[in-house]
């Protein structure tokens, strides 16, 4: 009895900013060191793009052809053009590979430790999610580099920097996806197997391998689907503020986006009203 | 975003060299001209600025323009009005055509002496060179070449015409003072076009069904070097030189690449293709700025002009013009 009163007279540990930004770092430190650590995944997330790039692209460079588009001002090669459909790939697979960590996590248990902690859960969240984001960007700078050398490269060098806040946004909307998306699911293999439901009916059905006006002179309903895709409009915000621009319909769109579903990953992990909850908590899969 | 086949500096080095030609270029703004693009099929002549890349005008030329020059004061544009038989000259400043000039039947490339007098005219259906003199408006000579006459080249010192027929596969060397042929050199099928280098020592005749570009000695008249072009995923058959031009430096040679959508670039001393570019639709003729800052082709079945930045190697704007743009020279 006197060792539960000593615990509950211990005065409680003060929530600072200096605590947020430990947290935070922590977080993001944890999720870079795992990334760095499995070589396998950091090599697939860029071997997979690439592949695409060098032998898909190859294969359609002279068959497709790109009329001018905006924001193109002159013909541009098939490469070129599924570049940044490539970029926003990286950060979907990456968006719901992280979020496979927190059913990961969820499983060994880890994310106990991180669910106890004092901060609020949607702080533990948005945390997390900037550690995917960061992770993300490592990816698509690599990949970046690499086209660079296969002659892929935006018209000023500018655009590598001019691109960043685009995938800082589509990197946060693709994340919150994934979390929102992580909380339905139990075990690690009904996630890994949605995955392929969600991430090819996403690439495909948008404009990341053809411009748009291609789909619609085929399908008037697939062009409609494209256009109410978010990830279209994150490769269109990524193509355009590749060339120093603002496509404002998919700004508007990402942004917004973002927040519903970082607001759905919120309330899914709130362990009162949540899916968590219902489910009986992170320990339900056990 | 560019095909360019060098090797490249690391990321870092790169973006802070963009910084600076942004800021250098931003302090040195180019002087606006004109860029007239013969557009075959609207008998119309677009007239663009050279820096808005807009178009400012669209001038009503005779039937099926083709040939389009300036003179060396560029204060006239001369367009070869192929379906009308004449020569069109047109006030530079304000668009409206001077005079007519005798051309022989159709016209479709012509040259003038450096000196800005005579012309001299391929007439296709002829078989014939006919010369002009531009201050009288008067036929000097007719020379017989081969059957469907079309380039024409000007060596700088006027002394030497080169021709190209495009059935007899041939380039006749014409001396300009005697006007008689010199010398009919065999080349690949069907030669298109004939450009001097600066220093008058070679001719470049393309050949559009042969698919390569010949040099020739002027002296001796040899086929010095075909250069041939191999376009990864584009067939052979749709690799068809066309026009030709080359740098003042002499360094560097640009060559329209036709129905492969493609203009070369190629050095001039290794006869190495460096790299392709990605134009319009049958890229066809090319024309540099007074500056030689820029190149602009003409794409026929795109209905546009691709513009290159010359040093760069890159293309970067595609600008829409009239119907089958087909010739196109640019003044200050």
């Amino acid at each position: 009895m006197s060792a539960i009163a000593d615990v509950t007279a211990r005065p409680q540990r003060e929530v600072t900013a200096k605590g947020y930004l430990v947290c935070l770092t922590g977080i993001v430190w944890r999720e870079g060191l795992r990334f760095l650590h499995q070589r396998g995944r950091f090599l697939s997330a860029l071997v997979r793009p690439l592949v695409w790039l060098f032998i898909f692209a190859a294969g359609f460079r002279a068959t497709l052809g790109v009329s001018i588009i905006p924001p193109y001002e002159t013909y541009i090669l098939y490469e070129v053009y599924i570049a940044p459909g490539l970029m926003a790939m990286i950060q979907l697979f990456n968006g719901l590979q992280s979020s496979l960590s927190m059913v990961y996590d969820r499983e060994v248990g880890a994310m106990r430790i991180l669910l106890v902690s004092p901060y609020p859960r949607w702080f533990l969240l948005v945390s997390k999610l900037t550690a995917g984001i960061a992770v993300s960007l490592l990816q698509v700078y690599a990949f970046l580099f690499v086209a660079y050398f296969w002659d892929v490269a935006p018209d000023s060098h500018w655009g590598y920097v001019t691109v960043l806040p685009a995938l800082l946004l589509t990197g946060f909307m693709l994340g919150a996806m994934g979390l929102a998306m992580s909380s339905v699911f139990k075990q690690l293999e009904n996630f890994a197997s949605v995955m392929n439901f969600v991430i090819f009916p996403m690439f495909f059905a948008s404009s990341a391998l053809y411009p748009l006006w291609r789909v619609q002179q085929s399908s008037e309903l697939l062009f409609a689907i494209c256009r109410w895709n978010p990830f279209t409009h994150a490769v269109e915000l990524i193509r355009f503020a590749l060339y120093g621009q603002i496509e404002w319909t998919a700004l508007a769109v990402v942004s917004g986006c973002s927040i519903v579903f970082l607001l759905a990953a919120v309330f899914a992990y709130d362990p009162s009203t949540g899916l968590t909850a219902r489910r009986g908590g992170p320990d339900a899969a056990k | 975003m560019t095909v360019r086949n060098r090797l490249r500096a690391p990321f870092a080095a790169l973006a802070v060299g963009a910084a600076l030609s942004v800021l250098t270029g931003a302090a040195t703004p180019a002087a606006a001209g004109k860029i007239f693009v013969t557009n075959e099929r609207d008998h119309t002549m677009t007239v663009l600025d050279s820096e808005s890349l807009k178009v400012t005008d669209t001038i009503k030329t005779g039937r099926r323009p083709r040939g389009v020059i300036a003179s060396p004061d560029n204060k006239l544009i001369y367009v070869c009005a192929s379906d009308d038989n004449r020569v069109e000259v047109y006030d530079a400043q304000t668009g409206k055509m001077i005079k007519t000039l005798p051309s022989g039947p159709d016209p479709e490339l012509f040259i003038l002496h450096p000196s800005g007098n005579p012309l001299y005219i391929a007439n296709e259906d002829d078989a014939l060179v006919t010369i002009v003199d531009t201050a009288k408006g008067s036929v000097v000579a007719e020379i017989p070449v081969g059957v469907e006459p079309e380039g024409m080249g000007v060596s700088p010192d006027g002394k030497t015409l080169v021709t190209t027929s495009e059935t007899t596969n041939m380039a006749h060397f014409i001396d300009t003072d005697t006007k008689q042929i010199v010398e009919n050199v065999l080349v690949d099928s069907r030669p298109r076009f004939a450009e001097f280098t600066p220093d008058g020592k070679f001719v470049w005749v393309s050949a559009e069904v042969g698919g390569t570009v010949s040099v020739i000695e002027n002296g001796t008249h040899e086929v010095v070097k075909r250069i041939e072009f191999k376009i990864p995923g584009v067939t052979a058959e749709a690799i068809q030189p066309v026009g030709v031009r080359i740098t003042k430096d002499g360094a560097r040679a640009f060559i329209a690449l036709g129905p492969s959508n493609r203009v070369a670039i190629v050095d001039t001393k290794t006869y190495e293709v460096k790299s392709y570019l990605l134009v319009g639709q049958r890229v066809w003729q090319l024309g540099f700025s007074p500056d030689e800052k820029k190149l602009y082709s003409t794409n026929g079945n795109s209905n546009d002009i691709s513009v290159i930045d010359v040093e760069s190697g890159k293309v970067t704007k595609s600008v829409t013009v009239g119907r089958s743009p087909w010739g196109v020279v640019a003044i200050p």
